[in-house]
């Protein structure tokens, strides 16, 4: 059995492409080597929509996330990805940060978007009136939003697997042979014979087009460490307050979240294992040395959560995307945090170079309609919410978790779900599950029982 | 007989003897919401003796504690619907409901807050390091072994060496798993003999004193916490599958902050007079969401005291119009009630409540308002860490004006 088209890597981008080359007349497998979906860069990220009013003009980074952030704004609509419109501004804090805000707003209008405003500080805090003391103005950035980074990779999936996609989960790519016709992945459950190959692997795509004999780029993980604090702070943050970029890179943020949260991070640090998503004492005195000056009365508040994430950076400035002819080959490499906005527009792109080195796409007229997702953002009212919907079903009147309040009837839904979660982890990511103030108290031992087959509550 | 909806929001020991002693007291309607399927809490999974001294005059372990209440509350005639949260305010005396009925909106004629405390998690307690399976808190743990029947590890770091601790060393000996090692960052034994807990000494676990955790090891699974003594700065790394976060407890205090109450500081509870009045008329509060934590006998006393004082005010008693805030200096971390209305009734049970971060033992407290000195007193019991420490009602009662009441350690 063969494949047309094989996909390397189930992150956002992975999946973004899988549900995009589904739309046609092709047989296309994902290959995963983690247990879930979307369980690597694309779980632990800073989940903004981004315009790319600061990308680097010209660069494909720029071109993708302008063409993404308008797909993915509809497509979220389309499938119930939760997106919240909040906003970003800018905050100068010292005088040669102040004098950087005309660049950067010159900088927007040459990535194409032309909306941002210089304020002065009575308008920053204004807007942000628990912003610490020191800021001196700020540049707006009105259509910056936030975003579900779980639902998104979930949706694509979801949807990739509804038009036929097969999913390889906990199947890891060891070796692999470009014949003349098809080309073998040696994986960890054994050969796969495709046609084409697409490496969106993320944190390991160089390691993948190494094994394709190429030697152009080189992964860091840029490990990101982020505190969530409790959602009594959200008030304290209905924007998201971004530094001004510089050499150094973006700086640390404080951003409302998707989920009614407020979340300070990332920290920047290269390293060299790309498996270690621990967080460090180093990583949080900083964190907190940072929080405690953009927004003194957030620091004392009670922390949620805290969390690491690696970011799939490279020696170049821009991502590393290129097709190779004659091994039919597409490389979507060194995607950063960025992706995330960028997925759908680089799943587009990688159909357009697929295409154009002689992948023949016939689209489906029997498409199925597309996936419907339940909404976990606090944007859109919540299932515990909705009268209507405890009515047809008093499982969603049935709260497991309190703090989330997540209902019985969203963990049942997620366990019979076209990709289910296989740990806890992936439930908390499908429901919020676990992930709210007491970090399972109280529900942790319930959902943990709910997620056994063997189980008194789950058929 | 009070024909009026009286609203109960939490169904554990405060919760659960407020609305028995309502409807002794002959209030009309007395209703419990209780997000839990199980009225009782926390008591419920704590499977050990030592509950029930104090309100119901005899010892019973933490699950017949809990159904002993539920029982008296329920012969008494209160409406316990469990399975029901209250999941946001549609008014500032109206609650709203959610449940497997639906939504519904409550406007009652009082409301207790008896929403009870929880263990802050290892995140809130800003621990850095992995994050594998085998991270929990006595909460959990005792939820996993007691109510679900689950196993946990064989080796297992109890942080916290306070009464709670000791109850999670009980319980993960029950099913098997050793407690290697625990942590306290304080330095006195005496601040773990909170209560004999029968067997205590017979556990043999080793205390790691002065000592806090720096990390938590282990990618899937704990492997390991890294510890440091706190005066020397020497670090070690423990070898662990399980490691429980134990004790450092907060409120449940988002329904009551965000109806607007003011809040205290100090326990992040809501402020209350000896009334247990809150800042809004017609809103009581009872048990560890005020004084986190307790023992649930002094919660469950707290209910009674509350249910009392609600009748009087729905019989059209009026609170005393002067009143002091009640204020504690360090190493007190926070005092419950945290307001002193001149002419007012004593707080429940007499005493007033105060945390310390530190041991005294014998300590010597004063309690000035103004310039004026109410009363100084030796007091023979330790105020201690990790246990609640009471002072006698007397010692504020002199109280007679709004000016501040500080409460110090000489």
């Amino acid at each position: 059995m063969s494949y047309d088209v094989a996909i390397i890597g189930g992150g956002v981008v992975g999946c973004a492409v899988a549900r995009e080359l589904a739309g046609f007349d092709l047989r296309i497998v994902l290959i995963e080597a983690r247990g879930d979906i979307g369980d690597a860069t694309s779980k632990a990220n800073t989940a903004i929509l981004h315009t790319g009013f600061d990308a680097v003009p010209g660069s494909l980074e720029s071109t993708m996330v302008a063409r993404g952030y308008e797909l993915l704004s509809e497509y979220a609509k389309a499938s119930g990805i939760p997106v919240e419109p909040t906003g970003a501004l800018l905050v100068a804090w010292d005088a040669d940060q102040l004098a950087v805000l005309p660049k950067l707003q010159e900088k927007a209008v040459k990535n194409g978007y032309a909306k941002c405003e210089i304020v002065d500080a009575d308008e920053v805090y204004r807007r942000v009136p628990d912003l610490g003391p020191g800021a001196l103005g700020g540049l707006t950035v009105p259509d910056e939003s936030i975003i579900c980074p779980w639902t998104t990779p979930l949706a694509y999936s979801t949807e990739a697997k509804s038009r036929g996609v097969e999913f390889r989960l906990n199947c890891f790519v060891e070796s692999i042979e470009v014949g003349s016709d098809t080309t073998v992945l040696r994986t960890t459950s054994g050969d796969i014979t495709t046609r084409w190959v697409v490496n969106a692997a993320g944190l390991g795509g160089d390691v993948i087009d190494r094994m394709l004999g190429h030697d152009r780029f080189t992964i860091v993980p840029r490990r990101g460490e982020l505190f969530v604090f409790d959602k009594l702070t959200r008030p304290m943050a209905n924007t998201i307050v971004l530094p001004v970029p510089t050499e150094k890179g973006k700086g640390v943020l404080i951003s409302p979240t998707i989920f009614g949260n407020v979340m300070l991070g990332p920290t920047s640090e290269n390293l060299v294992d790309r498996t270690d998503t621990s967080t460090s004492e180093e990583g949080f005195a900083f964190l907190l040395a940072k929080g405690a000056a953009l927004m003194p009365s957030l620091i004392n508040e009670e922390v949620t959560a805290s969390y690491a994430g690696l970011r799939a950076s490279t020696e170049h400035s821009d991502f590393v995307v290129d097709c190779d002819r004659d091994q039919r080959y597409v490389l979507l490499g060194g995607i950063r945090s960025t992706g995330l906005t960028a997925s759908m527009a680089l799943a587009e792109h990688s159909r357009e170079l697929l295409a154009k080195a002689g992948l023949v796409l016939v689209a489906r007229a029997d498409l199925p309609a597309p996936a419907q997702m339940p909404n976990i953002g606090e944007a859109f009212p919540r299932p515990y919410q909705r009268e209507d919907l405890i009515e047809s079903d008093p499982e969603y009147g049935q709260i497991v978790c309190f703090c989330e309040r997540v209902t019985r009837g969203e963990i049942r839904d997620a366990l019979v779900s076209p990709i289910p979660p296989c740990d806890l982890d992936g439930m908390r990511r499908r429901t919020r599950a676990l992930m709210g103030r007491c970090q399972g108290f109280f529900c942790g031992a319930e959902v943990d029982e709910l997620m056994r087959p063997d189980g008194d509550d789950h058929e | 007989m009070i024909m009026s909806e009286i609203l109960i929001i939490g169904g554990g020991p405060a919760g659960l003897s407020a609305a028995r002693e309502l409807k002794v007291q002959g209030a009309d309607r007395v209703t419990i919401i209780e997000r839990e399927n199980e009225a009782g809490g926390i008591p419920r999974h704590s499977d050990h003796t030592g509950y029930g001294l104090r309100d119901l005059k005899r010892v019973m372990t933490g699950p017949s504690y809990a159904r002993t209440l539920v029982e008296r509350a329920d012969t008494a005639g209160v409406s316990i619907r469990t399975g029901a949260m209250v999941t946001g305010w549609a008014g500032s005396m109206s609650a709203e409901v959610t449940s497997a009925q639906g939504r519904e909106v409550i406007t009652p004629e009082a409301i207790i807050l008896a929403t009870g405390a929880r263990e802050r998690p290892r995140a809130a307690r800003r621990v850095p390091g992995d994050r594998p399976n085998g991270v929990l808190t006595t909460g959990q743990l005792q939820n996993l072994v007691h109510l679900k029947h689950q196993a946990v590890g064989t080796r297992a770091v109890v942080v916290g060496a306070e009464l709670v601790s000791w109850s999670a060393v009980l319980t993960l000996r029950e099913v098997g798993c050793a407690t290697v090692a625990m942590t306290t960052e304080f330095d006195r034994p005496e601040s773990y003999a909170a209560m004999a807990i029968p067997g205590r000494l017979a556990l043999r676990v080793p205390i790691a004193r002065r000592t806090r955790v720096i990390r938590v090891i282990g990618r899937e699974r704990v492997e390991g916490v890294e510890i440091e003594q706190i005066d020397t700065g020497r670090r070690r790394v423990i070898e662990c599958d399980t490691v429980i976060f134990t004790g450092d407890w907060i409120p449940d205090y988002e329904l009551a902050q965000s109806n607007g109450l003011a809040m205290d500081p100090g326990s992040r509870g809501p402020i209350v007079d000896t009334a247990l009045r809150t800042s809004r008329e017609g809103i009581f509060a009872a048990g560890n969401l005020l004084h986190p934590v307790d023992t649930a006998d002094v919660a469950s006393l707290d209910g009674v005291h509350a249910a009392r004082q609600v009748m009087r005010w729905l019989a059209g008693e009026q609170a005393p119009l002067t009143a002091a805030r009640v204020l504690a200096d360090a190493p007190f971390t926070w005092v419950s009630p945290g307001l002193v209305r001149t002419g007012d009734v004593a707080p429940a049970r007499d005493r007033v409540l105060l945390w310390s971060s530190e041991y005294r033992a014998f300590p010597k407290v004063v309690v000035r308002q103004g310039a004026r000195v109410l009363s100084r007193r030796t007091l023979p019991w330790p105020v201690s860490p990790g246990r609640v420490f009471r002072l006698p009602w007397s010692m504020l009662e002199p109280a007679r004006s709004s000016e501040d009441i500080r409460i110090s350690l000489a």
